[in-house]
C-alpha cells in the first residue's frame, strides 16, 4: 500500500512539474490600447468587418523565439504588426509538426483568433484541415503550397537576398573558397546555395563554394563545427542555412568572415559578419491583418521578394569589402526593374551539363524542386 | 597524402571539443547509474547547467564561478529526482523524463533575456586553448589532446578520478554494491539512501558542467535549447561504455567524431556512395550491438548494475 501511495504521489508531483514545463505558453503581451476619442466612429458596423478592439492574430513557430534566427524573425514581424495595427496577438513556441498543431489552432479560435499565421512548412496539412473546420478564421501558411477559401499561402524569395551576398563574399574571399553551412539537401537551401554561388560568380568567376549539410536546422555547436570544417579546408568567408549563430562565431574566432541569414547577425560576431539575408514578415503581417479586418481577404500564394519588402539584405558592415555596397546596390536595382533574373540561363550543372539555356528564366515550379547545384559548389545532394 | 593528414589532424581536434560535453553528460549519468539510478533527465540537467553557467559569467564576469554555478545547478536539478526516486521511491523512468521536461522549460525561461548574448573576452579568453609543455610536442597526439581548453584537461582528469573512486577506493567499492545490490549494501552498514542522493547530485552536477561546456566555452553565447539532444545521446554513451570511465572518454570521441566525420570526408563518402544518413545512424547502431554482445555474454565486468531502476524498500528485504 506503502509503495502505491508513494508512486502514486510521485506520478503526481512528475505531472505537475510536467506541465509546468509544455503547458500551452500561449501568451498575449500586448495591451488593448486605449483608442484616442472621436476616432471611435467607423469602427463597427459594416458587415464582415473586424474592429480593431475584437481583433485578435494568432502566430504559430516551429522554435523558440530566443533562436536568434528564424522564428525571431516571425516574432519581429508580430511585433511590427501589434505596434503598426495595435491589435491583440497571441503566439505559441515551439510546436512540433505533428498533431500538436490541430490543438494549438483549435486553443487559438477557442481565443478569439481571427487569422492566424502558421510559420512552418510541416504544418500545412494540419491547417487545411482546421481551416476546413473554421471557415469564419483566416489562416495563412508560410512556406508550403495548399490553399483553401480561407487559407493563403506565403514565403519570399530569399535567394535574390542571398545572390546579392554572394556578391559580398565573392568579393571578399582571397583563397576563392567559400563555405556554406547547409541544414539539409532540400529545394529551399539548394535553391540559396546556388543564387548565392551565382552571386559571388558574378564578380570572381574562380569561386567555389563547398557545401556540408548538418541535418539539423537547429544545434548551435554542431553547426560552429561544421563552420570550422570548411575552414580548416580552405575557405576564407562562412555563409549559412541555419536557424543559429553558430556559423558566425566560428569564422569570428578564426579571423575569416562571414554571412547571416534569417536576422541581421552582426552582433553575434562583430568582427566577421559582413550582411545577412534577412526576412522582414512584418508588411505582410500587417496587410493580410487588415485585409481580415476590412473583409478584404482572398486566397492567394504569396511568393515575391525585394519587389515587396519581404526579403531584405542587412546593412553591410565594416569588414565587407570596398566597392561591394556599390555592386549590392546595382544588382538589385537591376533584380526590381526585372533586368536581372537571378536564375537565368545559361546555367550548368556541377558536371558541366548545361540545365537552363541562355536567356531562359526558370520557372517557379523548377525553382520550387530545385535537386541539382550549379558548376562552382563543391557538395553532394544526396 | 600531406593534404589528408591535416585534415584528418583538424578532425580530430574538432572531435575532442564535440565530444567534451557528451564526456561530461556520460560521466555524470554513469555515476548516477553506478549508485542503481537510471537519471533520464541528462538533457533536463545540462540545459540547467548550460543556463545557470551562462548566468554566472554573465553576472560576476568569473570562468571559475560559471563553471561552479553550472556544477550546483545540475546537481540541484538532479536533486528533484532524487528526492522523488529515493525517498519517494517514485518510477525512475518517468521521473527523468519529468526532469528534461521542466529543464528545458526552466532554461528557456531564465534564458530569455541572454537571448544573443555572448560570454565575455575574458572569459573565452580563460577558456581558450592552452599548450601543455611537451606533451603538446608529440606529433598529432600533442595537438589534437595537448593543445585544448582548460575544460578538456578537466574531462581528462575527472575520468581518472572517477576510475579510481570507483575501482580503488572503498567508498567507491560501496557505491558499487549499492547499485549492485542495496540490500547487502545496508546490511554491511552502507547508508544506502546517502549514497544515492550524493552520487544522484555530483551525477547531475558533471551534466550540469556538460551543458555549460556548451553555452560558456563551445559556442559561446546564449541559445535556447543549446544541448540539441546531447543528453540521450549521453544515456546511450553509458550502454556503449559499459559502465566504465576509461571507456566513456574513448565512446564520448568516437560519438563526437561520427557527428562532424561527414564534415571532413565528406567528398570520399559520397564516393563511395556512403550516406550521410548512414553516418548519423552508426553511434546508435553500435550502442546496440554493445548491449546485445555484453547481454548475450552475460558478462559481470560489463553490464548494468544488477539493481539499476529498482526502488530500494528497506522493509521488504
Amino acid at each position: 500500500m506503502k509503495r502505491l501511495s508513494a508512486l502514486f504521489l510521485a506520478l503526481l508531483v512528475a505531472s505537475a512539474t510536467l506541465f509546468a514545463g509544455c503547458a500551452p505558453k500561449v501568451t498575449s503581451d500586448t495591451e488593448p490600447q486605449q483608442q484616442p476619442e472621436g476616432q471611435q466612429e467607423g469602427q463597427q458596423g459594416e458587415a464582415g468587418t473586424i474592429s480593431k478592439e475584437d481583433m485578435v492574430v494568432g502566430f504559430i513557430y516551429v522554435g523558440p523565439i530566443g533562436d536568434g534566427g528564424y522564428t525571431w524573425a516571425h516574432d519581429q514581424g508580430r511585433l511590427f504588426l501589434e505596434e503598426q495595427l495595435g491589435v491583440k496577438t497571441i503566439y505559441k513556441e515551439s510546436v512540433p509538426e505533428n498533431q500538436e498543431v490541430e490543438q494549438v489552432l483549435r486553443s487559438m479560435v477557442d481565443q478569439g483568433a481571427k487569422a492566424i499565421f502558421a510559420t512552418s512548412f510541416g504544418y500545412m496539412d494540419y491547417v487545411e484541415k482546421v481551416s476546413n473546420e473554421f471557415p469564419d478564421v483566416k489562416f495563412f501558411h508560410c512556406s508550403g503550397y495548399k490553399t483553401t477559401a480561407n487559407m493563403a499561402n506565403y514565403f519570399g524569395r530569399i535567394y535574390e537576398s542571398r545572390y546579392l551576398s554572394g556578391i559580398v563574399a565573392g568579393m571578399k574571399t582571397e583563397s576563392d573558397i567559400i563555405g556554406y553551412v547547409g541544414a539539409f539537401p532540400i529545394p529551399e537551401v539548394v535553391r540559396g546555395i546556388n543564387a548565392f554561388t551565382l552571386g559571388a560568380q558574378s564578380v570572381n568567376p574562380d569561386v567555389k563554394v563547398k557545401v556540408v549539410f548538418t541535418s539539423t536546422w537547429y544545434d548551435p555547436a554542431k553547426e560552429k563545427d561544421a563552420a570550422i570544417s570548411l575552414l580548416d579546408q580552405g575557405a576564407d568567408v562562412i555563409a549559412q542555412h541555419q536557424d543559429t549563430a553558430g556559423p558566425q562565431q566560428a569564422a569570428q574566432e578564426r579571423g575569416a568572415f562571414a554571412i547571416g541569414y534569417n536576422s541581421d547577425m552582426s552582433e553575434a560576431a562583430p568582427a566577421a559578419n559582413m550582411t545577412s539575408s534577412v526576412w522582414n514578415w512584418g508588411p505582410y503581417y500587417v496587410e493580410q491583418t487588415q485585409a481580415v479586418m476590412d473583409g478584404t481577404f482572398a486566397s492567394h500564394s504569396y511568393w515575391e521578394g525585394f519587389s515587396e519588402g519581404i526579403v531584405d539584405l542587412a546593412p553591410l558592415t565594416a569588414n565587407a569589402p570596398e566597392g561591394a555596397a556599390a555592386k549590392v546596390e546595382e544588382a538589385k536595382a537591376k533584380i526590381l526593374d526585372g533586368s536581372l533574373f537571378v536564375f537565368e540561363g545559361p546555367l550548368k550543372d556541377q558536371t558541366g551539363a548545361e540545365r537552363v539555356a541562355a536567356g531562359v528564366q526558370m520557372t517557379d515550379q523548377e525553382m520550387l524542386s530545385f535537386d541539382w547545384f550549379v558548376e562552382g559548389v563543391e557538395g553532394k545532394i544526396e | 597524402m600531406e593534404g589528408f593528414w591535416n585534415i584528418f589532424q583538424a578532425f580530430s581536434v574538432v572531435l575532442v571539443i564535440g565530444g567534451t560535453p557528451l564526456l561530461f553528460a556520460t560521466l555524470g549519468e554513469l555515476l548516477t547509474e553506478k549508485a542503481g539510478h537510471l537519471n533520464l533527465g541528462v538533457e533536463g540537467m545540462m540545459l540547467i547547467g548550460a543556463v545557470a553557467g551562462f548566468a554566472a559569467g554573465h553576472f560576476t564576469g568569473s570562468p571559475l564561478l560559471a563553471m561552479g554555478g553550472a556544477f550546483l545547478a545540475g546537481g540541484l536539478g538532479a536533486m528533484i529526482y532524487g528526492f522523488l526516486t529515493v525517498t519517494l521511491r517514485a518510477n525512475q523512468v518517468v521521473s527523468g523524463l519529468a526532469l528534461t521536461m521542466f529543464g528545458t522549460g526552466i532554461s528557456s525561461y531564465l534564458g530569455v533575456n541572454f537571448i544573443g548574448q555572448k560570454m565575455s573576452a575574458e572569459i573565452s579568453a580563460f577558456f581558450s586553448p592552452v599548450a601543455i609543455p611537451l606533451l603538446s610536442s608529440i606529433p598529432y597526439v600533442g595537438r589534437v589532446f595537448f593543445r585544448q581548453d582548460p575544460m578538456v584537461y578537466l574531462g581528462y582528469v575527472t575520468v581518472a578520478l572517477l576510475g579510481t573512486y570507483l575501482y580503488r577506493t572503498r567508498i567507491g567499492l560501496n557505491l558499487r554494491a549499492v547499485g549492485e545490490n542495496p540490500g547487502a549494501a545496508d546490511a554491511s552498514g552502507i547508508n544506502v539512501d546517502l549514497y544515492k542522493y550524493v552520487h544522484i547530485f555530483l551525477g547531475g552536477a558533471l551534466c550540469g558542467l556538460g551543458g555549460a561546456y556548451l553555452s560558456v566555452v563551445a559556442v559561446p553565447q546564449w541559445q535556447d535549447g543549446i544541448t540539441a539532444g546531447r543528453g540521450w545521446i549521453a544515456i546511450a554513451l553509458v550502454i556503449f561504455a559499459g559502465w566504465n570511465p576509461f571507456k566513456a572518454i574513448l565512446g564520448a570521441y568516437l560519438f563526437g567524431g561520427l557527428s562532424i566525420i561527414g564534415f571532413y570526408f565528406g567528398n570520399y563518402f559520397s564516393a563511395w556512395n556512403i550516406s550521410q544518413n548512414l553516418i548519423d545512424m552508426l553511434p546508435y547502431a553500435v550502442t546496440i550491438l554493445v548491449l546485445t554482445a555484453s547481454s548475450v555474454r552475460k558478462s559481470k565486468e560489463k553490464g548494468a548494475p544488477k539493481a539499476l531502476g529498482v526502488a530500494y524498500y528497506r522493509e521488504e528485504r
